[in-house]
């Protein structure tokens, strides 16, 4: 039951508070004099300096000794109710645990009911309320806002969550899914299979074409039936990305880690999948919060983030 | 009156008082300190804690280096308001393996007790070479160089020889194989490695 390695530790505590709390008082009681009468001289301490100097000895103030007294009886009477002397846990039974269980469990009959209602309601309806939006702002800045920005502007490899275009699907259940599981790039390092830096360069350029950017269309074309062979089987053919597997959308012109020739040629040698990327790869993942956040938080935090493409517009 | 005596006794041998005050001032280190290496919640890993890996122990080293602890705590208090953002209420069982430990008590940045897994690595790589990438708001200084270095694994024998006289339970094999271990990683492996072991003792549902 007790904390301590041996009991002995328990009185070892106790005693020594209490005989250093019953030594102030007797110390206190033993130096305290009586205030003399107006008609006594007061005596001295005994001490004479430069063959005259004596030094008064009066009687500490009364409004100072008796706080003493209080402060001891205080003392006392707090070693009686609250934890101090050992293992004896106090009249009150008061613990830092047990305060924070009761912060915790007002705190669920307060709010509980809240994210009760809400999780009884589709995440649609949930995001067409004002006072869900609010609540799943708090959340987002809370939990979200670092990768995600406090605008859900997304960052560079931190997806932006405003605007329509979504990697993995964009209905509320989805997102709900995303947020609980989490979510992890399976853009392999593809250098070897598409021919080295040569092929990479090529596929980038037919990448670059899906999207109306400016390439060189010689290297297009040789890139072409490199896409088709690997990269298709993930982003089809169309090359329009497959949800299913977070294969992003290539002809949108929306970029996760950058559109650049540079940035592309980099995703297709060293791959943006966070547990393999090749040393120096850029390669983000989604933590799952399924084991830090409860369902109510999810569902609300699910409902602000369809919201915030889906209801503001 | 014989206190006047005492008194008089006391002030007039310079030993004794010194051996007064000594036993006077001790009282409360006796009462609060010494019974702490005699608690269990104090001197007992919580369940599945291990010692830092290689990496972790020199990520750490970096951290106090780099005064990462002047900035962020390491110490989750038992109430809702803290651990709604961060986690568990840390519990000393956790940090028996910290020498020192960085509970700290100051927070210009967050609390940072139970980061480990809360983000991903490359989170950390890029907001530790520019925070402003990630969090447009922060204020904490940019570390890219921590990239660019290489760790220095020289002294990380000695470091595990010395933690384990003071009771880490390391190894032979794990000292001997250490600098071998973190051969080729950059210091900002070893800080991600640190931080994303952070507190992952003791999880909960918020």
């Amino acid at each position: 039951m007790s904390d301590f390695t041996s009991e002995v530790w328990g009185i070892y505590i106790a005693l020594i508070t209490l005989v250093s709390i019953i030594a102030c008082a007797v110390l206190l009681k033993a130096l305290s004099t009586k205030r003399a009468a107006p008609s006594q001289q007061v005596g001295t301490t005994g001490h004479t300096w430069d063959e005259d100097l004596t030094e008064w000895n009066h009687p500490l103030p009364r409004w100072w000794m008796w706080l003493f007294y209080i402060t001891i009886v205080f003392s006392l009477v707090y070693l009686v109710l609250y934890p101090g002397l050992g293992s004896y846990a106090g009249y009150f039974g008061w613990s830092s645990q047990g305060q924070y269980q009761q912060e915790r469990s007002k705190a669920a009959a307060a709010y509980n009911p809240i994210f009760d209602r809400f999780l009884k309601q589709d995440i649609k309806a949930v995001a067409a309320d004002a006072e869900a939006r609010q609540m799943g702002q708090r959340l987002f800045l809370t939990y979200c806002a670092q990768c995600h920005g406090s605008d859900a502007g997304g960052a560079r490899g931190f997806p932006n969550l405003r605007d329509q275009d979504w990697l993995y699907g964009g209905d509320p259940e989805t997102i709900k899914a995303s947020i609980a599981n989490g979510r992890n790039g399976v853009m392999p390092a593809l250098g070897a299979v598409v021919g080295g830096d040569e092929g990479a360069k090529d596929v980038a350029h037919y990448v670059l074409s899906l999207s109306g950017r400016t390439h060189d269309s010689l290297r297009a074309s040789r890139g072409k039936s490199t896409f088709n062979t690997v990269c298709a089987a993930c982003h089809g053919a169309d090359g329009k990305g497959n949800p299913a597997l977070g294969a992003p959308n290539l002809t949108d012109n929306i970029w996760l880690y950058g559109g650049s020739e540079k940035t592309i040629i980099e995703t297709v040698m060293k791959g943006r999948r966070a547990d393999t990327a090749a040393a120096g790869a850029t390669a983000t993942a989604m933590p799952a919060h399924k084991d830090f956040l409860d369902e109510g938080k999810i569902h609300l935090l699910a409902a602000y983030v369809w919201g915030l493409s889906s209801v503001d517009k | 009156m014989n206190t006047t005596s005492g008194h008089a006794l006391i002030e007039k041998n310079l030993g004794l008082l010194i051996i007064l005050m000594i036993l006077v001032v001790s009282v409360g280190g006796l009462v609060e300190i010494v019974p702490l290496f005699f608690q269990k919640s104090t001197t007992q890993p919580v369940a599945g804690l291990k010692p830092y890996t290689p990496l972790q122990l020199s990520g750490r080293d970096i951290y106090i280096r780099e005064g990462c602890n002047n900035c962020h705590s390491q110490m989750i208090r038992p109430f809702r308001a803290e651990t709604e953002r961060y986690g568990h209420y840390s519990v000393a069982g956790e940090f028996v393996y910290d020498h020192p430990f960085l509970w700290g008590s100051k927070r210009t940045g967050p609390d940072l007790a139970r980061v480990g897994l809360r983000y991903s690595d490359e989170w950390h790589r890029v907001h530790l070479a520019n925070p402003r990438d990630v969090v447009p708001e922060s204020n904490m200084p940019a570390y890219a160089w921590l990239e660019r270095a290489p760790l220095n694994a020289a002294d990380l024998p000695a470091k595990m020889r010395a933690l384990r006289a003071l009771g880490v339970p390391y190894t032979d094999e794990e000292i001997a194989k250490a600098a071998e271990s973190v051969k080729g990683r950059t210091e900002m492996d070893a800080v991600i490695a640190y931080l994303q072991g952070l507190g992952t003792v003791l999880r909960n549902v918020r």
